[in-house]
């Protein structure tokens, strides 16, 4: 118990920092998104498990071996049971640390599905008064303006496509093919639950760094994916094509706005190197990964889940005996 | 019967075409006038659709008068541009409401990019 608890530690201190920092710096993730997203989830879920996991085995060390008979042993000792020996008080404040950082976590991603849930009730809402239905697609909206725009509001069953009737002026029928393949890909994917989950996670540790770069890599490699959804579809020069219009668009607006979109602008996307990694992977074309590259992304990615559940149920693994 | 969505709309189309401020009587009038089975359209249904805009904070009610007179808060082009604005604007948990076309591609960018393609198009 005391090892497993060690080593539980020791994962969750490489999980918080050294490997988010090299992750975000990794040159291969433009060529294996797929593989790169499913990496930073797991490096999420395995190091919030692995800290929580290295307090919880500690705590429970002086009432059993293994995970059963301590949590067997513990509620003996709630019952008033005097054969259990008291864990004393450092272990009892690693135990409560354990269960108020598991709730903490829990109860940051409750508030943040809560709250944009609320925002994008209140955005549809005003969406339906606003925008038509489009004549030739299916759960698309068009809103009335001149300005090239294309966003999705993402439901659990109303998802909804928003194109400006801009958009569908300024753009040849392929671009538009383009962006729609791209913002579909969004909702068929829920790339939003990703968004949302990673959110949260740097709401509940602001504290760590890494988790913002966490949140920075995976919209990165949101779009990344969309993209290459879009290039299924049509080429790179009609994607890039699309892309530019729309952003150029936008910053004209951006810049002419009030002032304070100047600082929306700095908070929203910070480390223009990375940001523009998109578009440098559709500019010059690379190769993706190799199969046997791939292959051991994937299964570290699994050890990194595996690793911290296999020891929290039989923390025994690890021991001398 | 159309739905209270429907009638909300059609209600606020009607309320950001006219140029002074409506009562409800105005409304189901000019609703009719649309033509939509406008005859089971009661004055309390209007009203309904009224109240429910109003906590909403689309529509403004003056109380000076009587029978109340309702106009739309801000114009049809505010409200779209306010929704762009919230599309596009980059607040911190904006992406997770709503996903764009241009996620995380800065104005710079927009502008080298368009230089690029605009070289390879002349070559």
């Amino acid at each position: 118990m005391l090892l497993t608890s060690y080593f539980l530690a020791a994962l969750a201190i490489a999980l918080a920092w050294p490997t988010p920092l090299a992750l975000s710096k990794a040159k291969w993730i433009t060529r294996a998104p797929v593989q790169a997203v499913l990496l930073w989830q797991a490096i999420a879920l395995g190091g919030g498990l692995s800290m929580i996991g290295s307090m919880l085995v500690w705590g429970l060390t002086p009432l059993g071996d293994n995970l059963i008979s301590a949590l067997h042993g513990g509620w003996r000792l709630l019952m008033g049971d005097p054969g259990v020996q008291y864990p004393g008080v450092v272990h009892l404040f690693a135990l409560s640390t354990a269960f108020l950082f598991g709730f903490h976590l829990v109860l940051t991603l409750i508030r943040a599905a809560w709250r944009t849930s609320r925002q994008r009730a209140k955005h549809r809402q005003l969406l339906l008064l606003l925008s038509n239905p489009s004549e030739t697609r299916p759960n698309t909206l068009v809103i009335d303006h001149d300005m090239p725009v294309a966003y999705c509001v993402p439901g659990i069953s109303n998802s909804v496509t928003v194109l400006s009737r801009g958009l569908l002026t300024q753009l040849t029928p392929e671009e538009q093919q383009a962006v729609i393949t791209h913002e579909r890909s969004h909702l068929d994917q829920r790339h939003d639950l990703l968004i949302l989950a990673f959110t949260a996670w740097n709401e509940a540790l602001p504290w760590l760094p890494t988790s913002k770069l966490a949140l920075e890599a995976v919209r990165q490699l949101i779009e990344m994916l969309a993209d290459d959804r879009a290039l299924e579809r049509v080429n790179r020069q009609t994607l890039l094509k699309a892309i530019v219009t729309v952003a150029t668009a936008a910053a004209v607006e951006e810049s002419t706005s009030a002032n304070n979109s100047a600082n929306a602008q700095l908070v929203g996307m910070p480390g223009g190197e990375v940001s523009s990694r998109r578009l440098q992977r559709l500019l010059s074309p690379e190769n993706s990964l190799n199969r046997p590259s791939r292959i051991l992304v994937l299964t570290s990615t699994v050890l990194l889940l595996a690793c911290p559940t296999g020891l929290l149920i039989a923390p025994t693994l690890l021991s001398w005996n | 019967m159309a739905s209270l969505g429907d009638l909300e709309r059609s209600v606020m189309d009607l309320l950001w075409d006219s140029a002074e401020p409506l009562t409800a009587n105005d409304l189901r009038d000019d609703l009719a006038a649309l033509g939509t089975d406008a005859k089971e359209l009661a004055v309390t249904t209007v009203l309904t659709v009224l109240a429910r805009l109003e906590k909403k904070g689309l529509v403004e009610r003056e109380r000076s008068t009587r029978p109340h007179r309702y106009a739309a808060c801000s114009s049809r082009e505010d409200h779209t541009v306010g929704l762009l604005n919230e599309a596009l604007g980059s607040a911190q948990d904006r992406e997770a409401v709503l996903a764009r076309f241009i996620g995380g591609i800065t104005a710079d960018e927009a502008a080298s990019l368009r230089a690029i393609l605009d070289s390879v198009k002349s070559a």
